[in-house]
């Protein structure tokens, strides 16, 4: 790296190599490499125990990692770096605010840093407007609801001003509306909040809509790097295509594969062309969206498509503004996500026939 | 029931008056007292932070040794203390014996374990994230250390309270190592045992209205930090 400090857009801030985090027996995490660039919001996705908090604290360097290194700009880094605990901040999945006001918590850092008190009372204001909380600066936080604290906590870390903000779960332990409200206010705050933001969650959503890249854990490693649409549209395994929401049919076999596109015969006897390829004979499983699922009435439906067909209606589960539906044919059943506008123009209840298609690019293909 | 009566109301009276001998006696009590809790504290506050907030092996048997400290008999104590700033003491050159400088090493020795034990249990009761999270902020490790401590200061209150409330009681070291010289060394406890003996019961009952009253100050003001509850202005859900 060359030694200027501006760093421009895309520039591999920090990096871990073959970052290795033991508790007791169990191996938590072992990523082989993961890079933090400027001017990115990453995503660090994944389930509950997938090992994403604890690469988060390996990132910022709050835990040492038992194999491996951390490099912030190109040189290895360990807790007690002085630039590197300087120029990164995190937010700890549950706000722990310490005694003392709004302001008073927010202060802390800047104080650590030894800024004057004119300069601290300024970014205090700043952060505390930033997450919306001007009104409480000298609110004792022992009194604050959950989605007031969480906000004092992100305004903590906004204060210094960091290079690579980590967010572990800032939405979680919030109940519905706060975290809408939340949400909506980090896909606001976080353009502007710093050059780099790790962002850990376990909610797809949330990933999808904040993130620039995505990395998907399971059982401490990556399973998956890249942009939202990229994990989305096509998911490396199983796990990431169920992870993020698709629906799997029976396991079937590969008969033919054919420039780009498979026919996959399913073990009740449906056939499905699916994108990809795969040898011939190989056992396979079919994974789908439901919202990539195509409902249409018989008689206006097209007859073209490859994946074609014949259901009928044989649950219907309202979700707020969706509806969910269970398609059942003779030898094949479909999940499928559609508006309430559009179940009440279908005339859709239990037992109409309809006709489902999907995009042999909208089948995803994996192993057995 | 008589005699009882009698000298509670002349022990209020004497105190009342504003006797010289007695008062003495009480300042002096508090002065030796308030030292050894105060050196009590430069002592116990590292080791029961220490203790609580690392691992290592043999730690079980230090945090047993600690506990054992809270039980140490004061006659013991003071013992060791007279042998160790007597003539043929290692520390005889310093002619501590029957000083009050003596009676507060003694008292440290005290308070110092009633110290390390309750900050113990102050730093294990503040959850470790808070000071990750303080680290996650660009804290020093010393600086979280420090919001570590600030946040048990409650209870680090009462750990003051426990250590004056341990050693002003005690009557056993300062009388070893003080020798209750008039004056000089005398204090509330050792008072007590002497004008009882003299049958001046109104001046016993006096000093041990005193230290009743101190006792149960210090005792007060545990029971309210430890029930001291967070406020909530609002629910905890807006």
């Amino acid at each position: 790296m060359g030694g200027g400090k501006e760093a421009r857009r895309g520039d591999v801030l920090l990096s871990g190599e073959g970052l290795v985090r033991r508790y007791d027996d169990a191996t938590v995490v072992d990523v082989d490499s993961i890079e933090v660039r400027t001017g990115e919001v990453l995503a660090v996705l994944g389930p509950n125990g997938a090992g994403k908090s604890t690469l988060l604290r390996l990132l910022a360097a709050l835990e040492a990692p038992e194999d491996g290194r951390l490099l912030y700009r190109g040189r290895a880094v360990g807790r007690d770096d002085p630039e590197l605990r300087r120029t990164v901040a995190a937010v700890l999945q549950r706000p722990y605010l310490w005694r003392g006001t709004v302001a008073g918590n927010v202060e802390f850092a800047l104080k650590a840093r030894r800024l004057s008190a004119s300069e601290r009372r300024e970014r205090v204001r700043q952060a505390l407007q930033m997450v919306d909380i001007v009104d409480l600066a000298d609110v004792p936080v022992d009194t604050l609801s959950g989605g007031e604290a969480q906000r004092v906590a992100l305004a903590r870390a906004l204060a210094v001003e960091p290079e690579i903000l980590f967010l572990d779960e800032p939405t979680a332990d919030l109940d519905v509306s706060v975290r809408r409200r939340l949400l909506g206010d980090l896909e606001r705050i976080v353009r502007h909040a710093a050059p780099a933001i790790v962002l850990v969650t376990h909610d797809p959503g949330e990933a999808f809509a904040l993130a620039d890249r995505v990395v998907v854990m399971e059982g401490g490693r990556i399973v998956q790097a890249g942009t939202p649409a990229e994990i989305f549209e096509s998911p490396a395994t199983e796990f990431v295509a169920s992870f993020t929401g698709a629906e799997f049919m029976l396991n079937g076999t590969v008969s033919k594969v054919d420039e780009g596109t498979m026919t996959v015969r399913l073990e009740s006897g449906a056939s499905l062309e699916a994108a990809g390829s795969a040898e011939p004979g190989a056992r396979v499983r079919v994974g789908y969206r439901p919202e990539d699922v195509v409902v249409s009435l018989p008689q206006s439906s097209s007859t073209s498509a490859r994946n074609r067909f014949d259901t009928t209606v044989a649950h219907l589960h309202p979700r707020g503004g969706l509806v969910r539906l269970r398609l059942e044919a003779d030898s094949l059943s479909l999940e499928a996500v559609i508006t309430r506008h559009a179940m009440e123009e279908l005339g859709l209840q239990v037992g109409t026939s309809v006709v489902a298609q999907v995009k042999a690019t909208a089948l995803h293909v994996f192993p057995a | 029931m008589d005699v009882l009566v009698d000298a509670a109301r002349q022990a209020l009276a004497l105190l009342l008056s504003g006797d010289p001998y007695l008062w003495g006696i009480i300042a002096r009590s508090l002065q030796v007292s308030g030292s050894a809790v105060a050196l009590g504290l430069l002592v116990g506050i590292p080791i029961g932070t220490w203790l609580g907030l690392t691992r290592f092996p043999g730690r079980g048997i230090a945090v047993a040794l600690v506990n054992t400290g809270l039980a140490l008999p004061p006659v013991v104590v003071g013992l060791f203390v007279y042998l160790l700033l007597s003539r043929q003491g290692p520390f005889g050159e310093l002619g501590w014996l029957y000083t009050t400088s003596a009676m507060i090493a003694a008292q440290v020795v005290l308070a110092a374990p009633y110290v390390a034990a309750i900050t113990l249990a102050a730093v294990q009761a503040v959850p470790p994230e808070l000071r990750l999270q303080a680290r996650a902020l660009g804290a020093g490790r010393w600086q979280a250390l420090l919001l570590h401590l600030r946040e048990a200061r409650l209870s680090l209150m009462a750990a003051v309270a426990a250590g004056f409330g341990a050693v002003i009681s005690e009557v056993g070291a300062v009388m070893m190592v003080g020798g209750n010289v008039h004056g000089e060394t005398r204090v509330i406890t050792t008072a007590i045992v002497l004008e009882t003996r003299r049958g001046q019961f109104a001046t016993a009952m006096a000093l041990g209205l005193i230290l009743l009253a101190i006792a149960f100050a210090a005792n007060a003001f545990i029971t309210r930090v430890q029930q001291a509850a967070p406020r909530r202005r609002r629910p905890l859900t807006s």
